[in-house]
């Protein structure tokens, strides 16, 4: 029995076609996780009975689509270009088109491994990948900002400054208060870095919970939909922000330390990372994510999603004061 | 006066309901669901029991800080105002303590198991 037959088909007669030999595909599945976007598991079944798996990434509902995202076949794209230059990430197989009425998406390789951060940064047999794992994130990123932007899709610019603005429009728009929030948006500003840099394509969302891990390490990054261009630290920042630790040692995903990111960053041809500038991303990364966890009360409210998990998503954002105060006015 | 148990004891026991009754009988996103479900009581259960005198010292403290009476919003929105002014600063006697303690009474209720909370109250 499918989850979902119509879709099963679509993408059964689209793997007919793609790859010759093929005899269509079984064990049809949705996994769990990701509100954003739709990961589907399937196997191709060639003449002969092998089976290979695969994975189907889609809009969610087939065409829905956040403002702020990419776009699926933009993802796709970025997802090869970062692959060719170095970074590790899954084959993408085939971009959907209209016709195939499967949606918006693509389908890729499937790579086995974990991407549960709470059991990245606690089990036994992630032991040795925790050791290297911050230095493989470091080198990833050199790969993925050293892409010339020439080769690139059309994409958002998105500058400190700018994002700070946006960011700030946004907090006020929650009509809620928030001191530490107030106090945060000050530091960013006396912080913003002075120097405006050469835009670069940054993931922006490249942490634990979006990478697949093994227990040698880093195997992909996922997760390209909110990627645009702009400073490159604002990668490394990101991935050090509390609310990606899980519970972990090491401020960068729970495992690792600043200085292993950093090091192999840069040796890795990433260029030179101000620590000044790498606080400032990570401050503003922590309060992007208090600001959405915030925001979510208005999607809570207005009935686009009046579920638990959001109501306990919005409840998340203390999470993010603590972190601010943290990294502000720390308690000796 | 209401009769008892108290609202805290009621939302402890549908949370134990929810998870060892009826988790145990779901698999898969049903089951997710179901536990966020039994954390959101638990959360609600942590506010009604922490709400009112938490609420009570933030305001007696932004009373003092910002010499001024009011509402909870109207004070908090008064000091965000002061913090965007530069009127305060974390040099301001008084506004870090003020903010740590306001940060650790909403993770209490929020999220006492979140690592940075435990951290700052176990030391």
């Amino acid at each position: 029995m499918s989850e979902a037959p119509e879709l099963e088909s679509a993408i059964d007669a689209v793997v007919r076609r793609i790859f010759p030999g093929s005899e269509g595909v079984a064990a049809f599945r949705r996994l769990s996780g990701g509100a954003s976007q739709e990961t589907w598991a399937f196997e191709r079944v060639e003449a002969g009975g092998a089976r290979t798996p695969l994975i189907l990434r889609r809009a969610p509902g087939g065409t829905r689509q956040a403002e702020t995202a990419v776009g699926m076949e933009i993802e796709a794209q970025l997802m090869r270009l970062a692959g060719e230059a170095g970074a590790p990430e899954p084959v993408v197989h085939y971009v959907l088109a209209p016709a195939d009425g499967a949606g918006r998406g693509f389908i890729t390789s499937f790579v086995e491994g974990e991407t549960l951060g709470r059991r990245i940064v606690r089990e036994p047999r992630f032991a040795r990948a925790r050791e290297v794992l911050a230095a493989q994130c470091g080198r990833a990123m050199a790969a993925i900002h050293a892409i010339d932007p020439a080769r690139l899709p059309p994409l958002r610019v998105a500058t400190a400054r700018g994002r700070l603005e946006e960011l700030h429009a946004r907090y006020k728009a929650t009509g809620r208060p928030k001191p530490v929030f107030s106090l945060a948006f000050e530091a960013l500003r006396a912080r913003l870095p002075a120097e405006p840099v050469t835009p670069r394509l940054v993931h922006a969302d490249f942490r634990n919970g979006n990478i697949i891990v093994g227990e040698e390490g880093l195997r992909a990054v996922l997760d390209w939909e909110i990627a645009h261009l702009g400073d490159p630290v604002e990668d490394l920042g990101w991935i050090c922000i509390s609310s990606w630790r899980f519970g972990g040692e090491g401020p960068v995903g729970g495992f690792g330390t600043r200085e292993q990111l950093v090091e192999a960053y840069e040796a890795a041809g990433g260029g030179r990372v101000e620590p000044e500038r790498l606080l400032f991303w990570e401050l503003l990364g922590v309060v992007s994510w208090g600001v959405s966890c915030a925001s979510m009360v208005v999607g809570f409210r207005g009935g686009i999603d009046p579920s638990s998990e959001r109501a306990m998503i919005a409840r998340r954002s203390s999470e993010t004061e603590i972190d601010i105060l943290d990294l502000l006015s720390p308690r000796s | 006066m209401q009769d008892e148990p108290r609202p805290s004891e009621m939302l402890a026991a549908v949370a134990t309901l929810l998870r060892a009754t009826v988790m145990p009988q779901l698999s898969g996103h049903t089951a997710f669901l179901v536990r966020v479900a039994a954390n959101a009581l638990d959360l609600v259960r942590r506010q009604v029991e922490l709400e009112p005198a938490a609420d009570a010292a933030e305001q007696a403290r932004l009373r003092r800080l910002l010499t001024r009476d009011g509402d909870l919003l109207e004070l908090n929105q008064a000091l965000c105002d002061a913090i965007e002014a530069g009127e305060m600063t974390l040099e301001t006697p008084g506004l870090t303590e003020h903010l740590w303690a306001t940060t650790l009474e909403k993770l209490a209720i929020d999220q006492p198991s979140y690592a940075p909370y435990q951290r700052a109250v176990g030391s």
